[in-house]
């Protein structure tokens, strides 16, 4: 009770405050001034960003809604999942109350039960406090017809209670083959544009993963289709390094420039890659700590897509209240990076390309694997290991017998044995869902074989 | 004094032999496991003769402290009793003398040596003090033992420690769990009323020690002079075998406890050389125990059948926890001979030898290995893999062995013997039925006993059919294919197949294992 008065108390302050322009965005911070013990919250207003098509104010921060809680966490996701509402609510609300208005969301999502869970949370709002993203996810080929992607976007509109949506993508696109078949010869794409000119669609665009020629091909359609917005993947480490980690992808400074060129408004996804870049080697950890140490190493990655003007909102999958209110944090205001600042996160990202980490972001693409293997469970787990220094690669190593306990007890803990990377069968029926091109049975028999090594004791 | 050094002396062997049933981590056996092989049947089943020797001369010297120090079983059923001891004074003086029931000792040892020519270690393993024991203790006290582990494992994962991990707990076999209840049932009874009834009446360790403790150089005495015919010394001894009205001690009863010498206000009783002997006067009276301890037993029963079957809900419910996609539980195939692990030679071997103790089922880090519920291999262990399989590193259950069914072999042994092979059964595998890429059974074969050949469209199904040639498949499918010379029967590939419930590839035991 007594936090929420101080709380209003304190808005109240800052809105006569920031009351000369609520355009405060892309301004330097109004300073990092504390004025209580707390260092949970933001010390401002959120920033906002204009599309420069609609005039929409977006805040800097939208909400993800891949990553939903669900009740009882990771360990219940067989397919007997439920959503924790509740607690969706409750992040909404505070989202919604610290300034945030754009969520994102898909019909693939959390088992197919996000748009649904969404749609619950944000029907307690006038429609237009927030602008509501959602995807074309016509993955299956079940759905690749007109009628079928039809129904999906119609169900759409009705899981999220609405007639209009403000952001529509055509999800994932990553080759010209899957592109034609899912959008082109079913006539789905004109049936959008369609829809866009009807106003039942206000933005109309593309979530990205694939190479560089496609995306060229994209651009190259531009002023046939128009693309109100592109959703990227991009993060300091993704900005150079894209096609080095994975060669079908492409950096996300060629796209971004390319974007901007065209005064294309950009939505960034995997502004923290899942949390590979919040979840860093401890020595990197370090690095960050020592620069700031009063800032989250995740708010390095929010503050680095935050400061190109082009952008028009980071992604956030925000499960847990911490994760939100550091994010809030960071962008209430954004504090652009210096000059300085983003060479330091070119040192950061070089230094992370050391760590062969599995690129994989955790966004379950590949999930269910139809004999029960907990994919991004064995990959995360994996990367756990490499980043805390638990992945010995010798029985010489003088922590080898502290790693090796670690590595396989943690394995058994994250993972249940019936799930785990030795009851992968090779079908490669995953490959082609994972965005991030990751070869996973390849992935997962290395870790398997690894794995064989440590129990055995022949490092 | 005496009675005080038979005390502690009993106390550390009993923690430390029911300790090697329940630590599964081996860190118990690398110290002691010695203990488990100086216990008297494993040790003449195993053929040790020095330990059968020291065993006898042991008991030829000082009586049968055998039964009160080393045997697992003798000592829970002092605990037993003294607990009901400390009740009062009435119960701790509710013993007196009773006639030996000869017919009915010798009777069950010719039984038990009977059964054991024979072969039919079940039967025997069922007298066997040793093993009985070591079944309570692997059945009954094992789950508490490893739910408290896993509460440890749980909280040390709250505080992101390795100290603990969890160990799945399930019941593996109800016929032994339900034996090893009636079991504890009965020998609980009996010593809560009794004392030391079952191994003065139905042992046959006990029969045989007794008869050579007749003859040991020590033994407890009466002093005439100094008796007053008090009674305290027969009221208090658990083993029933002073008659003080005639001052003599049934020596093939008296287990050397040296309760008797702290009894006596007197100073009458001490334990000295013996220059002759007596033999006591032995009369048959029957009295009405039996009737009312079958009784019990029966009640017993019906309440362990109960417990058992609610264990089994249990362990299936735990089972759906956690995932993904849903897994369907593995069902055990139908094996035509059964597999035991290398070290056993041979199952005529190995049945004979093995005394169902469950050593090896405790020890075992894979879940593979568990008691047997068919009728003439009852208890004694077999192996399946339907929650493991029998990994190349570990040679957990020969080591602990103290009866010989599993010798001692090394890993580089293992790796070469055949104890069973693998069968291909088309019609669950994914590769047949799902028609996708799999070979995780080759992939994973240590003995590489497994190839992946194309599946070849002419298979001829058995109602005289073929099956259609299928149109230029793209890159053909490949199925494994097994050989037998190679295959050692570890039970990876059953393990791991991901066809269910019924892998698609499963190992059949060999009856005599031999060397690649």
């Amino acid at each position: 009770m007594e936090k929420r008065t101080d709380n209003i108390s304190r808005r109240d302050f800052f809105k006569t405050l920031a009351a000369s322009g609520a355009a405060a965005a892309g301004l330097p911070a109004c300073g990092r001034n504390r004025e209580n013990g707390s260092g949970a919250e933001g010390t401002g207003e959120m920033t906002f960003r204009t599309n420069p098509n609609t005039g929409d104010k977006v805040s800097l921060l939208g909400f993800g809604m891949m990553r939903l809680p669900f009740i009882r966490g990771r360990k219940a996701e067989d397919g007997r999942g439920v959503i924790d509402q509740e607690e969706v609510n409750h992040l909404v609300d505070y989202a919604v109350e610290h300034g945030v208005n754009y969520f994102d969301t898909s019909p693939a999502y959390c088992q197919g039960m996000s748009e649904e869970s969404t749609g619950i949370a944000l029907s307690r709002y006038p429609r237009n406090k927030c602008f509501i993203a959602t995807k074309l996810s016509n993955f299956s080929e079940s759905t690749h017809s007109f009628e079928a992607s039809r129904k999906m976007y119609l169900d759409s509109m009705k899981f999220l209670k609405t007639d209009y949506i403000d952001y529509y993508l055509l999800h994932s696109l990553s080759n010209l083959d899957d592109f034609n078949k899912r959008h082109i010869d079913n006539g789905m794409l004109d049936f959008l544009i369609e829809e866009r000119k009807a106003g039942r669609i206000r933005n109309l665009g593309f979530s990205y993963h694939g190479h560089k020629e496609f995306f060229d091909y994209l651009m190259s359609v531009h002023d046939k289709y128009h693309w109100d917005f592109v959703q990227l993947q991009m993060n300091y480490l993704d900005w150079e390094y894209a096609a080095k980690i994975k060669s079908k992808n492409t950096n996300a400074d060629y796209m971004y420039y390319e974007l901007e060129k065209r005064n294309i408004p950009v939505v960034i996804m995997e502004p923290l890659l899942g949390g590979r870049l919040s979840k860093v080697p401890e020595n990197i950890m370090k690095e960050f700590k020592e620069r700031e140490p009063e800032l989250s190493v995740a708010s390095w990655a929010f503050r680095f897509v935050g400061s190109y003007p082009g952008v028009l909102t980071a992604l956030s999958g925000m499960t847990r209240m911490e994760h939100l209110q550091d994010n809030l944090k960071t962008y209430s205001p954004l504090d652009p990076l210096t000059e300085d600042e983003l060479g330091f996160l070119h040192h950061i990202a070089h230094l992370m390309m050391q760590y062969k980490t599995v690129p994989c972001n955790d966004c379950k693409y590949c999930m269910p694997c139809p004999y029960g293997i907990d994919i991004p469970g064995i990959l995360m787990h994996y990367n756990k290991c490499i980043n805390e220094g638990n992945l010995p690669t010798t029985s010489q190593d003088p922590e080898y017998r502290k790693a090796r306990r670690a590595y396989l007890i943690g394995y058994d803990r994250s993972v249940p044995k019936l799930r785990q990377a030795n009851r992968c069968t090779g079908c490669k029926q995953c490959i082609p869902h994972c965005p991030q091109g990751i070869d996973i049975p390849k992935e997962l028999h290395r870790i398997d074989a690894y794995v064989e090594q440590l129990k055995q004791q022949t490092l | 004094m005496l009675r005080k050094i038979r005390v502690v002396l009993a106390a550390i062997f009993f923690t430390i032999i029911t300790l090697l049933f329940l630590d599964f981590t081996g860190t118990i056996h690398t110290w002691f496991g010695w203990l488990a092989k100086i216990q008297f049947i494993p040790a003449v089943l195993a053929l040790n003769a020095g330990i059968v020797i020291i065993l006898i001369i042991l008991t030829l010297v000082f009586g049968r402290i055998y039964c009160s120090v080393i045997c697992p079983l003798g000592i829970f059923q002092d605990i037993t009793s003294w607990i009901n001891g400390r009740r009062g004074k009435k119960q701790k003086m509710r013993f007196s003398w009773s006639p030996a029931k000869s017919w009915l000792r010798y009777g069950i040892l010719v039984l038990f040596i009977a059964a054991l020519a024979a072969g039919i270690g079940s039967l025997a393993a069922l007298l066997e003090p040793y093993s009985a024991y070591g079944r309570i203790v692997s059945n009954l006290f094992a789950p508490l033992y490893q739910w408290g582990n896993n509460l440890l494992a749980w909280l040390s994962e709250r505080i992101d420690s390795y100290a603990f991990y969890s160990k799945d707990v399930w019941l593996k076999s109800i016929p032994t769990f339900i034996i090893a209840a009636a079991t504890f049932a009965i020998i609980v009874t009996l010593a809560w009323r009794n004392g030391r009834t079952w191994c003065n009446t139905v042992c046959p360790v006990g029969t045989v020690l007794g008869w050579l403790s007749k003859y040991s150089l020590l033994s407890i005495r009466i002093d005439k002079d100094k008796c007053t015919s008090c009674s305290l010394c027969s009221k208090g001894c658990k083993a029933s075998c002073i008659d003080f009205r005639n001052h003599a001690i049934d020596y093939s009863r008296c287990v050397a406890c040296m309760d008797c010498i702290d009894t006596c206000t007197h100073g009458a009783i001490s334990y000295t050389f013996r220059f002759r002997h007596k033999t006591p006067a032995a009369a048959g009276r029957a009295d009405d125990k039996p009737d009312s301890r079958s009784n019990g037993r029966r009640n017993f029963l019906s309440t362990t059948a109960l417990m058992a079957t609610t264990a089994a809900l249990n362990a299936q419910e735990k089972k759906v926890d956690g995932g993904l996609a849903v897994i369907e539980d593995r069902k055990i195939p139908e094996r035509k001979t059964p597999i035991v692990p290398p070290g056993a030679a041979s199952l005529r071997d190995f049945y004979r030898h093995c005394t169902a103790c469950q050593l090896c089922v405790s020890v075992c880090p894979n879940d593979v290995l568990r008691p047997s519920g068919s009728i003439m291999r009852l208890m004694q262990p077999e192996m399946s893999y339907e929650k493991g399989y029998c990994r190349p590193e570990c040679t957990k259950c020969s080591e602990v062995c103290p009866a010989g069914a599993i010798l001692p072999i090394s890993v580089a042994d293992k790796s070469a013997m055949q104890i069973g092979h693998a069968v291909w059964i088309r019609k669950n595998c994914i590769v047949i039925t799902d028609n996708v890429e799999c070979g995780n059974c080759a992939r994973h074969c240590p003995a590489g006993a497994i190839a992946m050949v194309p599946v070849r469209k002419r298979h001829r199904y058995r109602h005289g059919n073929m099956e259609n040639e299928a149109e230029d498949q793209t890159p053909a499918l490949k199925i494994p294919v097994i050989d037998t010379e190679k295959c050692i029967g570890c039970g990876a590939c059953e393990n791991l197949c991901p066809a269910r419930p019924f892998s698609a590839i499963y190992v059949e035991g060999h009856e005599v294992h031999s060397e690649i």
